[in-house]
């Protein structure tokens, strides 16, 4: 921004109307404090003004409190969704046992527990869809940091991690059971093809939306590039990059599902997918519709729980959250 | 001298020139305003003695350290407080993490906002913000101050504030300044030396003195002001079609 930002159209009321006072005047005007001289009468006074106006202009501090529309609603949308099934249900349009009841699910889901299936699956998948993802953090990031900043790196490689992220991960797992066979790697596999590209995109996309007025302000400052990188562009994109690490754990976990569904046996541990898998062998729709549930379920909690919270408090550190619906 | 200016020129690709044969000397410790219509160059000749940008011909000489910088807007960073971001100034200056925390505090209370340290810069009135970046900008500890119409965005009440202000603080610190305005008044409220710059391409035309009488005496000032105005305003003319 070399250039004064003024635009041209706006220059004619640079000069006010202040008149040449006259010669009479002067004399009269020696010591009336205006604009033009100092205005206060001393440090004591500045200081007392300055926090006079400081009081004026900053807003008083809200007191937060629970807000119980956000509790309240959400359960009561689900009570709402959960009714219209049962109705449906009642109706007896489909058989009982290719449209299961709530309860029927519910009944399910107990005998499951009881099992320990229901357990067994959800750690199994937990954990792999967790570490995938951490490990898929761990490379992203540095990759993504990299690209943004170079910028042949990134016109050589942005269209192909542009194009990854369009191309849907479940398309790798034959090729993974042919290379890695039906072992935990295949799930990995699958998982880091799925998750790196988007957390790496929504990185780049993060650094592209900086305004050009912080990396100005780090080269006045006397940042290098290491430091520009970690110290400015990184917290800068950090909203981008945060919508990234959420896409890139949904791609992790959806990547994941698709995964166990189709990698069956071997040394792979029985998951989420699994069981949905097993509950189409068995052609049990009430362990299909546990297991669907399940799955919708610990996505739901994750995004509570862990990023819901982050992002909340990332945007109101910077004043990004007043007016909106969150 | 801090600053020479000699036969400065500069031109971006094949246009015409933004800045022609500017010369000028500042001298250490004094506050000179920059005063311009819009597109005379002033802000390319702030980075040009920033060195964020190259002069296409003529000399220039500036404090070996470079220059510290104050911008229209803060330009704090919103992730960091208010004190934090005083501290990555310092930080980037290569002070210690204890000194670090003493001298913010020091500078915090010298733009009086001791109190106001922890806050985010969403959280400031843009009276504070400016302050925080003035604050930040002495963290830099450079000689040499350049500042672009850094009250602009301002009501006309905390500028008239923050013109005391920043007069205090250039006389407890004995920095060179040079401050660029296309506002009359406060180049003549503030600036020791007013230089005023032609448009299309940008040159020193003329410059006047500003003394202690005109700091106290509404009457001088405003005749200089109106002095200057008229000289603009003929500046201005001159590009009329």
């Amino acid at each position: 921004m070399p250039n004064n930002p003024t635009p041209l159209a706006e220059s004619s009321p640079v000069v006010e109307p202040d008149p040449v006072p006259q010669a009479g005047v002067q004399s009269e005007s020696r010591h009336i404090h205006a604009a033009l001289t100092r205005t206060s009468t001393g440090h004591e006074d500045l200081r007392e003004l300055e926090s006079g106006l400081d009081s004026l202009q900053s807003d008083a501090v809200r007191k937060a409190r629970i807000d119980w529309s956000r509790i309240l609603l959400p359960v009561a949308a689900l009570v709402v969704l959960v009714l219209v099934w049962q109705f449906y249900v009642s109706l007896g349009v489909k058989r009982r046992d290719l449209v299961p009841g709530p309860l029927d699910v519910l009944g399910q889901v107990g005998i499951l527990w009881g099992e320990g299936k229901l357990q067994e699956a959800v750690w199994t998948s937990l954990q792999r869809g967790l570490v995938g993802f951490l490990i898929s953090v761990a490379i992203a990031t540095p990759v993504g940091l990299l690209l943004a900043q170079v910028a042949p790196l990134r016109r050589a490689f942005g269209p192909l991690i542009s194009g990854l992220q369009v191309l849907p991960s479940v398309a790798w797992v034959p090729a993974a059971i042919i290379w890695f066979g039906l072992t935990d790697a295949t799930v990995y596999f699958v998982v880091f093809m799925g998750a790196i590209p988007s957390i790496i995109n929504g990185l780049i996309s993060g650094v592209d939306q900086i305004p050009p007025q912080y990396r100005r302000v780090g080269t006045v400052l006397g940042a290098n590039r290491l430091q520009m990188a970690l110290q400015i562009v990184l917290p800068a994109a950090l909203p981008g990059y945060l919508g990234g690490l959420k896409q890139g754990w949904a791609f992790s976990w959806r990547s994941l599902m698709a995964a166990e569904i189709i990698a069956v046996g071997g040394t792979i541990g029985f998951g989420l997918g699994s069981l949905l898998d097993q509950g189409r062998i068995l052609s049990d729709m009430t362990v299909v519709m546990s297991a669907i549930l399940l799955i919708l379920g610990v996505g739901i909690l994750i995004e509570l729980l862990v990023f819901a919270p982050i992002e909340k408090r990332l945007l109101r550190s910077r004043g990004l959250l007043s007016g909106s619906t969150r | 001298m801090p600053v020479v200016l000699e036969n400065l020129g500069k031109r971006f690709g094949d246009g015409a020139p933004v800045l022609d044969d500017v010369n000028a000397n500042i001298a250490s410790g004094e506050f000179v305003a920059l005063l311009g219509a819009s597109g005379c160059g002033k802000s390319t000749l702030l980075n040009i003695m920033a060195g964020l940008e190259l002069p296409t011909s003529g000399a220039l000489e500036v404090p070996s350290d470079g220059a510290a910088f104050m911008f229209q807007d803060a330009a704090l960073f919103p992730w960091l407080t208010a004190r934090e971001n005083i501290e990555l100034a310092l930080q980037l200056r290569g002070v210690g993490k204890a000194a670090r925390k003493a001298k913010a505090q020091e500078l915090l209370e010298l733009v009086h906002l001791g109190g106001a340290g922890d806050k985010r810069p969403h959280e400031l009135s843009g009276g504070m913000r400016q302050r925080v970046s003035l604050a930040r900008s002495l963290a830099q500890d450079r000689q040499l101050l350049l500042m672009d119409e850094p009250f602009a965005a301002l009501d006309a009440i905390t500028r008239d504030l923050l013109h005391d202000e920043l007069e205090r603080i250039w006389k407890e610190t004995g920095r060179t300044i040079v401050f660029v305005t296309h506002n009359v008044r406060e180049a003549v409220r503030l600036g020791q030396r007013v230089l005023l710059l032609s448009s299309r391409p940008g040159r020193v035309v003329e410059e006047w003195a500003v003394t202690e009488e005109h700091r106290t005496d509404a009457g001088l000032a405003g005749q200089l002001t109106g002095v200057i105005t008229a000289r603009l305003r003929e500046e201005i003319r001159r590009h009329a079609k």
